[in-house]
């Protein structure tokens, strides 16, 4: 549709974005034409919370950041949040929410392993209080929250009797 | 609460029914790879999108696409005159046009769909497509259906089912009899991954291939094949992956515009709905109201309901006359009733199209009967808990169609083990103003609070029902130790998946279960609905299993000169129970292929007669709720602080899944309850976004606590009911019981909003 070229960084690799119309989004970008389709997206009006990813370290809605405004900026989605240099090791979180059950029909879920990540990183010892508010931007329609919840708690009450998890 | 312990038994490492086996799909899911039918692809391929009709009632003059044509990258626009089939399709009734031909019957109807190279090329030749239509007054009244004040909509008529139930002595009266109106408003399923799929043209150009997120594969398939004008074998679906369903994708939305999409470009189509567009292009839950009057002895013995209900199925049928039946059938609730007078109407008007949601005509029967029996208690002098423990039915008793109750019926156990749940503390002097009603936001007075208490009990009808067969197939082949299961059970999230290896692992004794892509490729499966699949999909997988032990034992029997019947498995050994013989499954019989197919079907049904009468359903499950909540009276705002629940399911086959089905019932029973309404105006949906249609977010969550009442189920082939839908029934009449409980308002429909709390009765 045009012949715009830019660069994005996505989980430390650098991605040209080639013959891209301006106005896609970051969430749309990721996902049709970087290939990696993590991020989800469930109501393209930052309600949701599925298209969660870091930019530059914030948990940011990526159906609302157009992709040609974050050329500068450091993108980890879903699928870059391992330290596991394979790939294929679950983090913490990730695990937490396998051995809790809060999966489901795990459309929302990359959404909320991104936006606990971004949690736990920063306050490694939320409250029960912090961890509903932290996680009140990512809506699941399956679960009720319970094991959600529950596996935040996992995730934290791990990572602190045991400080060196993947991912952290 | 109900605890998920983590056990190192050897069972539970395994993955047996009874523990807390790990979903197959957890991994891929939490990492981002599962493949949601939103994330399908092909080389080349372009993107559907569909023209919807502004307007609920117009007449289409006009429509001209050569606008749109003419964009580049559009490969093609296809309206109703390009459908090669049958131009209608339906569920129960084949009344719902592809595109809207000459008429439009709802705001949001499809007239047209193109394709073209990028969703935004597609979303501009939607808006060069110029069609002139000649507005019509539109049917919004269910009462003008009823009535015949409106000319039909539809050749169809407008009233899509009236059924009675009428039984025992119609002009009894009771010593106390309390009356009420109730309503219900229209729900979403909001399933958080949106419609999609993607179409793949066979080569001749005579047949497709769909990747769709469904709950019925050969439902689809048969409907869509007839539309396309194609032979079943000609049109393949495998599930792509779903985000989950709860009702909302029982009907066909995209299917057919995008295979005839696929078949009319040669390419393949990749189609997905915009939140937006996926409230306009799914059905939902019925609005209902019912004004009912319920008569009993002075003692509080239920003797008699009478209830007129109307449905609005909205534009097309869908799955509203098996609704309507669902409610008419559920009127009485758990309790005893000899005497009935039940007339139920699902109407058509130029609103939304509704059909199938969690709980299907339950949920609005359930929110009439439960208000109605508080008002009775409240009448004879009861508690709450006393006037549901004094009607409780059993074992035994009948419905008002006449139907003996023959499921194993703990009413009495769920509301006393409910009641025995601890109540939560107080809230606190200091309490954190997220802790609060209204949260952060809207701040409520902390002094200003008060405290409500609420009760709902629900039975609900399991599997289809009047005569349908919805039987379920399955396929399990063993090799050297290694199971694999092929069915075609839509897995929308609610975990038959991992439920089909635990039963494959306890009943051959094997730890590796692969898994065949869901497809049509075998027998139908019936739908992931009516709480139905771990009963009839359970069974289909343990009845293959079994077929292939009973060849194992054979074999092995044959090999050691031993009776087969003195065979069973222990562990992951074949042993003979009457002797020394011990060999691993994976052993047993190197080389040996066993390859078996089962059908599980439940007893047959009847329909119901004129009055209502007939052993319409196969079986029952019943669960109790307790709602705790604090409202503050003068802005309207609610916290629901807790649900105490106790849930007859038969048996517990993963205690992790069977908890996530409870909770996540319950957040949408509440969200009913307090919050989640499709607001419409002239026919028009309002609020088609999650901005305005509000879902219950974290801050929203109750504490649950829950019991699971193990009964095993004689008839389950697994001693398991379906456990997927009674959490979100009488959960909503139990809030709203409770806010009443607060505030001494009357609320008599749901959801409940602030003016209701403020300005009501």
């Amino acid at each position: 549709m045009s012949n715009e070229f830019y660069r994005l960084t996505v989980n430390g690799k650098e991605h040209d974005v080639r013959d891209a119309w301006t106005g896609e989004s970051l969430m749309y970008v990721l996902r049709e034409r970087l290939g990696l389709p993590g991020t989800k997206g469930a109501c393209e009006q930052g309600e949701c919370g599925s298209c969660t990813v870091l930019m530059d370290g914030e948990a940011i809605c990526s159906c609302l950041v157009m992709a040609a405004t974050a050329i500068d900026a450091q993108i980890v989605t879903v699928e870059g949040l391992t330290s596991d240099p394979t790939h294929t090791a679950p983090t913490d979180v990730q695990q937490a929410f396998i051995d809790a059950g809060g999966v489901q029909c795990g459309f929302c879920t990359p959404g909320f392993v991104v936006a606990v990540h971004h949690l736990l990183d920063r306050n490694p010892q939320p409250t029960e209080l912090e961890i509903k508010e932290a996680v009140s931007g990512n809506i699941c329609r399956c679960t009720g929250y319970g094991r959600i919840f529950a596996a935040i708690e996992l995730a934290r009450d791990q990572r602190n009797t045991q400080p060196k998890q993947p991912g952290h | 609460m109900a605890q998920t312990t983590t056990t190192t038994s050897k069972r539970a490492e395994r993955g047996t029914l009874g523990n807390s086996a790990v979903r197959p799909d957890g991994l891929a899911k939490v990492q981002g790879r599962f493949a949601f039918s939103s994330d399908a692809w092909a080389d080349n391929m372009l993107w559907g999108a569909t023209l919807r009709s502004p307007h609920p009632h117009a007449r289409i003059i006009s429509i001209d696409a050569s606008a749109a044509l003419a964009i580049n990258g559009v490969a093609t626009v296809i309206t109703a005159a390009d459908v090669p089939g049958q131009l209608t399709y339906g569920l129960i009734a084949n009344d719902q046009p592809v595109f809207a031909k000459d008429v439009v019957r709802f705001a949001g109807e499809p007239i047209a769909a193109v394709a073209a190279d990028h969703p935004e090329t597609a979303r501009r030749a939607l808006d060069a497509i110029v069609v002139v239509y000649e507005v019509l007054p539109a049917l919004l009244d269910a009462e003008q259906a009823i009535n015949g004040s409106f000319a039909p909509i539809h050749p169809d008529g407008n009233v899509i089912r009236r059924q009675k139930v009428v039984r025992g002595d119609q002009d009894f009266v009771g010593e106390v009899v309390v009356e009420g109106t109730y309503e219900v408003g229209m729900q979403d399923q909001a399933f958080l991954g949106l419609e999609a799929a993607l179409a793949l043209p066979d080569d001749d150009g005579a047949g497709v291939e769909l990747y769709v997120a469904t709950q019925w594969l050969h439902e689809d398939q048969k409907q869509i094949a007839a539309c396309l004008g194609l032979p079943l074998e000609r049109v393949r679906l495998t599930l792509g992956g779903v985000g989950g369903a709860f009702g909302g994708r029982e009907d066909i939305s995209l299917q057919v515009h995008c295979c005839l999409l696929a078949l009319a470009t040669q390419r393949p189509i990749k189609m997905q709905y915009g939140r937006e567009e996926s409230f306009f292009g799914h059905i939902h839950r019925h609005p209902a109201s019912m004004v009912m009057r319920h008569h009993a002895d002075r003692d509080g013995t239920l003797r008699r309901v009478e209830v007129r209900a109307v449905f609005d199925g909205g534009a097309y049928a869908s799955t509203s006359s098996a609704v309507l039946i669902n409610a008419v059938t559920h009127m009485q609730g758990p309790y005893r009733c000899d005497i009935a007078t039940v007339d139920g109407y699902a109407v058509r008007s130029n609103n939304p199209p509704c059909g199938a949601m969690r709980g299907f005509g339950v949920v609005q029967a359930c929110f009439g009967h439960e208000s109605q029996m508080d008002k009775l208690a409240a009448a004879c002098g009861l508690s709450p808990v006393d006037i549901r423990l004094k009607n409780a039915m059993r074992t035994g008793d009948r419905l008002i169609t006449g139907q003996i109750v023959d499921s194993v019926a703990p009413v009495e156990r769920c509301i006393r083990e409910t009641a025995a749940i601890s109540m939560p503390p107080p809230l606190a002097q200091d309490a954190d103003l997220l802790d609060i009603p209204g949260g952060s936001g809207l701040t409520a007075q902390r002094s200003n609070i008060r405290r409500g208490v609420g009760w709902g009990v629900s039975i609900k009808n399991l599997m289809y029902s009047e005569g349908f067969d919805d039987y379920a197939t399955a396929r399990c082949h063993l090799t050297d130790g290694v199971a694999t299961l092929q069915f075609a059970t839509a897995e929308v999230g609610q975990g038959f998946v991992v439920l089909a290896q635990q039963i494959a692992r306890s009943v051959l004794g094997v730890d590796t279960v692969l898994l065949e892509p869901i497809s049509t490729a075998i027998g139908s499966a019936g739908s992931t609905s009516a709480s139905r699949q771990t009963w009839m999909s359970g069974g289909a997988v343990d009845g293959a299993c079994r077929l292939v032990r009973e060849r194992l034992f054979e074999h092995v029997a044959a090999a050691h000169q031993l009776d087969p019947l003195r065979l069973a498995i222990d562990g992951t050994d074949v042993v003979d129970t009457r002797g020394s013989l011990r060999v691993a499954v994976a052993e047993a019989a190197p080389g040996l292929v066993l390859d078996e197919t089962f059908e599980h079907h439940h007893r047959a049904t009847e329909e119901l007669d004129e009055d209502g009468q007939g052993n319409c359903h196969v079986a029952f499950a019943f669960v109790a709720h307790r709602a705790v909540v604090d409202v503050d009276p003068d802005l309207g705002l609610v916290k629901v602080v807790q649900i105490a629940t106790a849930q007859d399911v038969g048996r517990v086959l993963n205690p992790l899944a069977a908890l996530g089905q409870v909770e996540g019932g319950i957040a949408q029973g509440l969200g009913l309850a307090v919050m989640e309404e499709i607001v419409l105006k002239d026919g028009v949906m309002r609020n088609p976004s999650f901005t305005d249609y509000l879902l219950p977010t974290s801050l929203d969550a109750p504490i649950v606590v829950a019991t699971m009442i193990e009964e095993p189920e004689p008839q389950a082939p697994l001693g398991a009911k379906g456990i997927g839908e009674p959490p979100c029934i009488s959960v909503t009449p139990a809030i709203v019981a409770a806010i009443r409980d607060a505030t001494g308002k009357a609320l008599t429909r749901v959801p409940v909003r602030a003016q209701d709390i403020v300005f009501g009765d």
